[in-house]
């Protein structure tokens, strides 16, 4: 490592961790937001399902044979309240009294179409109706396939593109709109010392990151990685240095510290949303999902995922890291073409 | 390479810089001599930081010819920048680095170069050499971006409005410094809007207006150029005394006014304030004021250019 490269380098990581907002958006945020997601999403007792029974005639007699379920919670009303607490979501389900019984739900909502079903099983019951085939439940619940299992990974990766696009993207912009880009230029100093020491300070405070966010969802969640440690290192590496290309790329030309969070903003919140981190993509229509794929963010989340959730080895990775080689590195050639020293 | 002794350190010829609808600098010849302290003095918008700017490879000239330590730039860039320092306006460096960890960092970019220490005690931050640079008066960054030039051990620094802003006392010691440098061998080219201070800093002194050299010469040369060493200055009532009647008062060279005030520059001051007297008394008119001071270099300015250096 030559002098000016390590100086380079020093400042780069005395500069932020001087700095207490940067020690809370890099190490506490991630944590703090895992916390919040972990216990809004906690496994809980299944919800109950919801029903509204119409006051007519016949209406107690049917509400006693609902009661008999003990997962359908029950309340008898007039037809307008009733249709009230459809509209408002306060149940899923209005049942008329009658012959034939009538079920006024709204059949787009899964939980709708399946509160109809439980809810129609114990009006039959409640008449009379005989299971032909005797049948019991079993109830599997397993770390590993619990929604924070699923969350941890698409943090990391979030936490990853963040840090780069603001950790180097943001600091060179800054360094240009205080004037010590051209500054700087006017010494001797490499242009490619310049660069290269905000990604290499960018590495060296990725262990600190990962670990912080998944000690943290081991100790209190019990989220485990079921592959190996070291390719989940490679692949955090490697998303680190691709990120880091898009970000000396995006702060190649802005002038203002405006237009590059614009900037970072217009990159990191289309990703946030379309690769994975909170929900999976599969949300997403069929026709858009090869283009979701080639996406860094989701390359790198499900990478992650794969090596955390499923063991799976990086060979198998080959597709997800050959998207990270190519964004990291046509961004870091097409920066060198468009940076702006002054 | 490095130039020889006579040889100038820096030869500007025809050097002109456009932007899109501006004319920077228009047609500048200027050589700075190996040693000297060549001072260019000029309003803001002159065209001074755009040529400092191309004297130091910043930027690229639009035509003309600039050679510098008796190299031109474009062809190994790295070892020219290794031989000159600067300081630029507004450059403001890493906040939370302390004096010592900011020059350390500069001084790894130089083969050769001075101890760190040694150049933070020069430029008088000794007792500010751990503090953050965030923490650190205008005057002590000034001087903390003078010790970020001087680092590298140039042979030539190039200063753009070094004291601009500052107090006088922190000025003055700006200048002090500035002036060490010239004396222990380094060529200086300092820009400022400071008139008073390029007449006791500089060798030589650049009076650039419109991106034009306008004179150049020793401040001395530059204040005798007026023709006198004197200069009378009289404020009557409006329609007293105008310009018309100058050149019939004895001694005078040259002749201006600003508002109710003639300046009139003179080799006999005696004669000049007693045929300026007499014409007032024959008309009739009062004198408010009256003062005889030896001419400046701002004096100089306005008589090229019919305008006051600075506004305020």
């Amino acid at each position: 490592m030559t002098r000016p490269l390590g100086q380079l380098i020093l400042a780069r990581l005395r500069e932020p961790l001087r700095q207490p907002e940067t020690i809370f958006w890099t190490f506490f945020f991630p944590a703090v937001l895992a916390l919040a997601l972990g216990i809004a999403f906690r496994r809980q007792a299944p919800e109950p399902v919801t029903a509204a029974v119409v006051s007519v005639p016949g209406a107690d007699r049917l509400a006693a044979g609902l009661r008999q379920a003990p997962e359908i919670q029950v309340e008898v009303l007039d037809a307008a309240a009733a249709e009230r607490r459809l509209r408002q979501g306060g149940v899923t389900v209005v049942v008329f009294p009658g012959d034939p019984v009538r079920y006024r739900f709204d059949p787009t909502r899964p939980e709708s179409r399946l509160a109809r079903l439980t809810i129609d099983a114990a009006v039959q019951r409640a008449a009379g109706r005989r299971d032909p085939a005797a049948a019991v439940d079993e109830h599997a619940t397993t770390p590993g396939g619990r929604y924070i299992d699923f969350l941890i990974p698409g943090l990391l990766g979030m936490n990853i593109m963040g840090g780069a696009l603001w950790g180097i993207g943001w600091v060179i912009v800054e360094a240009r709109t205080r004037k010590l880009l051209k500054r700087l230029l006017a010494t001797p100093m490499r242009r490619r010392d310049f660069l290269l020491a905000h990604m290499l300070a960018r590495l060296a405070f990725l262990p600190v990151e990962v670990v912080v966010l998944l000690g943290f969802a081991w100790l209190l969640f019990g989220v485990g990685v079921a592959g190996s440690l070291f390719s989940l290192a490679l692949i955090t590496i490697l998303g680190a240095l691709s990120f880091a290309g898009l970000g000396t790329l995006c702060a190649s030309r802005a002038r203002t510290l405006e237009t590059m969070s614009g900037l970072i903003n217009l990159c990191t919140l289309p990703m946030i949303l379309l690769s994975g981190v909170f929900f999976a993509t599969s949300r997403f229509p069929d026709v858009m999902r090869p283009v979701i794929r080639l996406l860094p963010l989701t390359a790198l989340i499900d990478a992650t995922r794969a090596i955390m959730m499923e063991g799976t080895s990086l060979f198998a990775l080959g597709p997800e890291i050959a998207v990270l080689l190519v964004w990291g590195g046509l961004s870091y050639l097409l920066a060198l073409k468009l940076f702006r020293w002054s | 390479m490095s130039a020889g002794p006579g040889a100038p350190a820096i030869a500007v010829r025809r050097l002109c810089k456009r932007f899109e609808d501006v004319v920077a600098v228009e047609n500048l010849d200027l050589e700075a001599r190996t040693g000297e302290c060549l001072g260019l003095l000029g309003p803001n918008g002159a065209g001074k930081t755009t040529t400092l700017e191309i004297l130091v490879g910043l930027q690229p000239p639009t035509a003309g010819e600039v050679e510098v330590l008796g190299q031109r730039w474009g062809h190994d860039d790295e070892a020219l920048r290794a031989r000159i320092g600067v300081s630029l306006q507004e450059t403001r460096l890493p906040e939370r680095l302390t004096v010592l960890e900011v020059l350390t960092l500069f001084r790894s970019f130089y083969a050769r170069g001075r101890e760190p220490r040694a150049v933070i005690d020069e430029v008088g931050l000794g007792d500010k050499t751990h503090t953050w640079t965030v923490k650190l008066s205008g005057g002590q960054r000034q001087r903390l971006a003078l010790a970020c030039a001087l680092v590298g051990a140039p042979e030539l620094l190039v200063l753009d409005e070094p004291t601009t802003g500052l107090d006088p006392q922190a000025r003055l010691r700006i200048g002090d410094s500035i002036r060490a440098q010239r004396d222990g061998g380094c060529t200086v080219v300092v820009s400022t809007h400071y008139m008073d201070e390029a007449q006791r800093l500089c060798d030589r002194v650049a009076i650039i207006d419109h991106g034009t050299l306008i004179a150049l010469g020793t401040p001395a040369e530059l204040v005798a150029s007026l023709g006198g060493d004197l200069v009378v200055e009289i404020e009557a009532p409006p329609g007293g005394l105008d310009a018309a009647d100058a050149p019939g008062l004895a001694g005078v060279r040259a002749v201006r006014r600003a508002g109710d005030t003639l300046l009139l520059s003179t080799t006999d001051p005696p004669a000049t304030l007693a045929a300026a007297l007499d014409l007032l008394r024959a008309r009739r008119l009062p004198v408010t004021r009256l003062a005889t001071r030896e001419a400046t270099l701002e004096d100089v300015f306005v008589s090229l250019t019919g305008r006051q250096l600075r506004d305020d």
